[in-house]
């Protein structure tokens, strides 16, 4: 087998194109700079005599055109490689671009209909649907939901297993041939091999799956955890406000890296500490979702009871399954207290401990801007009502409060994966991330670090795929936040 | 204000006792505690000796009296060493005797403590550390702020215009981009001999050395900081920091141009720039003065990547070894230099404000 080239026999006519499109970006962008510093202005409506409008066109503008047309020949010739990549079949032909481009084929299927669907149902679609008004927010969402189908068809995506060693394979530039390919086996590392000898483009997609399968869903425990704390400290004020926002600022205080690695040593896990976090964390959740229905269905006992009851027991077998491990003969008594036989599922260790120390920093964040924002609603006068019909106060917090203060927050989710996303990395980058041989971004890169100088290519694609995803993460709640406010 | 600068002393301090006795406690949970039994004795110890071990060097007392201890509110432990029948103790030092040496020695008395790894004095390996590091906050800042309110005020003076969209979009990617991201990206791109720039360069013989820029700060430590050695580390850590502050300057520069005064100068027909420089221009840096000095404990993390990345020994590379080596008084003294430097910056950060914006009084 031939090692692959970057472009392949598409490179022939796309490279050309997209160097140009680059050129007259630049062109274009110099020119402006220049006129515009020189004083000239792009062109104005002019109403004539006759009450036409007019627009007359001044070099500015012609520059500020040619930018606009090379941006989209550039983006052409990229779908170009990815249209080529999907058609003319075999890495050969196509490099390894286009042949990676292919084996992302179920995740161009995938964000096709995505963005087929939302945009025609956009006007239906309330604050999801008005994203697709803004451009930043549909490049944000791109972005984002290229990394979660990734994630998702990261088995179909990736060429080789995250784990499989060809010790052949160390260190080798993007395109190698693989030594002697079994039948079936993926006959090239398309982005290169790593220090051990793994792909690294599988590992990168399997690192999307590592890192979406915990940043999100950290997020949200955060946030039920801020939520459920910062309604009463906003709502009631006084000595439980003052104590809380202590706690909260303790935690706040607390330098982000000094706490991970008070938290994430073996010889604190040992101790069971986040064992014991992750008690009392994971039951805010189970608390939010009790105190909800409670307080909306308060009126009509029998429902009430029904949901609550079916809440309790739902959430009260995962909590304790999720903190308890009777197998695991090194946690304290505590954790193994609960049987065998109604375990539904272990989480292993280290992702739990890395999990609980993520919502550990997050909450104190998702508290304060909950408490600002509940300080602020709460003079309104949909409240004051509220108390005047007789509501209780949770369900003044939890229906009357926290639907207003939505924007906001779905903003700060947004934002806030992001940045669960870089604290994943951070833990990875200084080796205290789920496990070694995890395919995370953040472990990938600090792999990848030691000989970064000599073989970039190991690190580099982690790298890129983190700031994309973080970035897509950024302009999503951009958009949001500009659509959010337009009305 | 006087009774408000107090108060807030106050809370600091409890912050700082209870942050101090979180690392302690967590810093001296049993098994820990066993591991420096080992690292320090034998590797092969049994339980027992362990206990026995502990027991002799001081860490076998309940936890809260070893925290006054460490504190200097409590005396220092002595013992007898009854086989030698020397005296042992926190603040003896060999040969003493408890009458010689002083009752209390912690950190009221201005005594850190003992690093067990490095081996030396706490007191005289921190400010050595926190030398090199301020050399590269100083550096990063100088870097930072300036171009951060630049870009900021630039984006914010016309709010919705081109020039604010590029900025912007600018400023949310360099929030993006963490400090292990780009710091790679810059050492691929500007300091290897491989790949990036620098080649090209080099056969150009438009640069002396074979890279550009260097990929270490080790050199930066011992010969001086250079713009060869240090451009990276500092643009590394200056990059991750800029776009929040830019946004924030943005913000507030959007809001001060709709202001009414601001209209009025136009009406008057005072000039943009004059409009920018001499009356939007004081109003909006209000707001990014509390963000850059909170931007301070953030700026920790970044130092700890950056040193860890670019070989710089300074306060984040010492934290990150004292914590990973279990190193107990080290790692306390750098949580405290962490925490007063969180607590101080929050406390200019609110005081600052007050001084800057003349309608706020506290009362």
């Amino acid at each position: 087998m031939e090692n692959l080239t970057w472009s392949g026999e598409l490179g022939a006519v796309l490279n050309p194109v997209l160097a140009l499109s680059v050129l007259v970006f630049a062109a274009g962008f110099v020119a402006n700079f220049v006129m515009t510093l020189a004083g000239m202005r792009a062109g104005e409506m002019v109403v004539n005599p006759d009450h036409t409008l007019s627009l007359r066109r001044t070099p500015v503008d012609y520059a500020l055109m040619a930018m606009k047309y090379a941006v989209l020949v550039f983006v052409l010739g990229c779908a170009g490689y990815v249209v080529g990549g999907v058609l003319m079949g075999g890495p050969e032909r196509t490099g390894i671009l286009g042949a990676m481009a292919a084996r992302l084929l179920p995740v161009w299927v995938g964000l096709i209909a995505v963005f087929a669907l939302s945009i025609t149902f956009k006007r239906r679609l309330g604050l999801y649907g008005k994203l697709f008004d803004s451009p930043i927010g549909m490049v944000g969402f791109f972005l984002v939901m290229f990394w979660v189908f990734t994630a998702i068809f990261a088995g179909t995506v990736a060429t080789h297993g995250p784990i499989d060693v060809i010790s052949q394979m160390r260190n080798e530039l993007p395109g190698t041939a693989l030594p002697d390919p079994r039948e079936g086996q993926y006959a090239w590392y398309l982005l290169g091999g790593d220090n051990l000898g793994r792909d690294v483009f599988s590992r990168m997609v399997y690192g999307a799956f590592e890192v979406l399968k915990i940043a999100p869903l950290a997020t949200l425990f955060a946030f039920m955890v801020g939520i459920t704390l910062g309604l009463p400290a906003g709502y009631y004020g006084g000595r439980l406000d003052t104590v809380i926002t202590f706690l909260a600022n303790l935690v706040l205080a607390f330098p982000v890296i000094l706490l991970f690695y008070l938290l994430v040593t073996p010889e604190i896990v040992a101790a069971g500490i986040p064992n014991y976090l992750s008690m009392v964390l994971f039951l805010f959740p189970v608390l939010f979702l009790v105190v909800l229905f409670n307080s909306r269905y308060r009126t009509q006992p029998g429902l009430r009871n029904v949901i609550v009851a079916a809440v309790v027991a739902v959430g009260g077998l995962s909590y304790l399954s999720l903190i308890s491990d009777p197998s695991d003969p090194d946690l304290p008594l505590l954790f193994r207290l609960w049987p065998e036989a109604l375990d539904l599922f272990d989480i292993p260790g280290n992702l739990l401990i890395v999990f609980v120390s993520v919502v550990f920093v997050n909450s104190p964040t998702v508290f304060r801007i909950v408490r600002g924002l509940v300080l602020d609603i709460k003079t309104r006068d949909y409240v004051a009502a509220g108390q005047t019909r007789g509501e209780g106060p949770w369900y003044i917090m939890l229906w009357e409060i926290l639907p207003n203060a939505r924007g906001p927050l779905i903003v700060d989710f947004c934002l806030r994966i992001g940045y669960t996303t870089i604290l994943l990395g951070t833990l990875g980058f200084f080796g205290l991330g789920v496990s070694p041989e995890s395919p995370d971004w953040g472990s990938t890169i600090n792999e990848g670090r030691r000989l970064l100088t000599i073989y970039p290519h190991p690190a580099l694609p982690p790298a890129l795929a983190l700031m994309s995803l973080v970035l897509g993460l950024n302009l999503l709640a951009d958009g949001l936040r500009e659509e959010s406010l337009k009305d | 204000m006087a009774l408000f600068v107090l108060r807030r002393l106050g809370v600091m301090l409890l912050t700082a006792l209870c942050l101090t006795f979180v690392v302690f406690f967590l810093t001296n949970l049993a098994p820990n505690l066993e591991k420096l039994a080992k690292t320090q004795g034998n590797a092969r110890m049994s339980d027992a000796e362990v206990l026995s071990w502990l027991d002799r060097n001081g860490y076998g007392g309940p936890l809260l009296v070893r925290y006054g201890e460490w504190l200097g509110v409590m005396p220092g432990w002595t013992r007898l060493d009854e086989p030698t029948g020397e005296w042992r103790g926190r603040c003896l030092a060999p040969g003493q005797t408890p009458d010689e040496a002083p009752r209390r020695c912690g950190l009221l008395q201005g005594d850190f403590g003992f690093s067990t790894v490095s081996d030396a004095e706490v007191a005289a390996i921190i400010p050595e550390r926190l030398r090199l590091t301020g050399i590269l906050m100083f550096w990063a800042f100088a870097v930072m702020v300036p171009s951060a309110l630049l870009v900021g005020v630039l984006a914010g003076m016309r709010e919705g215009s081109r020039l604010d969209r590029a900025l912007s979009t600018v400023s949310i990617g360099s929030t993006a981009t963490p400090e292990y991201v780009s710091g790679v990206i810059f050492i691929v791109l500007l300091a290897s001999s491989t790949t990036g720039i620098s080649p090209l360069l080099s056969e150009l013989g438009w640069i002396e050395g074979r890279t550009l820029f260097l990929g270490s700060a080790r050199s930066a430590m011992d010969s001086g900081v250079t713009f060869w050695n240090f451009t990276l580390p500092v643009m590394t850590i200056a990059l991750y920091g800029m776009g929040y502050i830019a946004r924030m300057t943005r913000a507030s520069m959007a809001e001060v141009m709709t202001a009414q005064y601001i209209r009025t100068a136009r009406l008057k027909g005072v000039s943009f720039r004059n409009i920018v420089l001499k009356h939007a221009l004081r109003n909006a840096l209000i707001a990014p003065f509390t963000v850059i000095m909170l931007q301070f404990p953030w700026l920790l993390t970044g130092v700890v990547i950056v040193e860890t990345l670019f070989n710089y020994n300074g306060f984040g590379w010492t934290l990150v070894q004292a914590a990973s080596n279990n190193d107990i008084e080290l790692l306390l003294a750098c949580s405290i230099v962490a925490v007063f430097v969180v607590l101080v910056t929050q406390l200019i950060s609110d005081i600052g404000y007050v001084f800057l914006n003349p309608r706020i009084r506290i009362s």
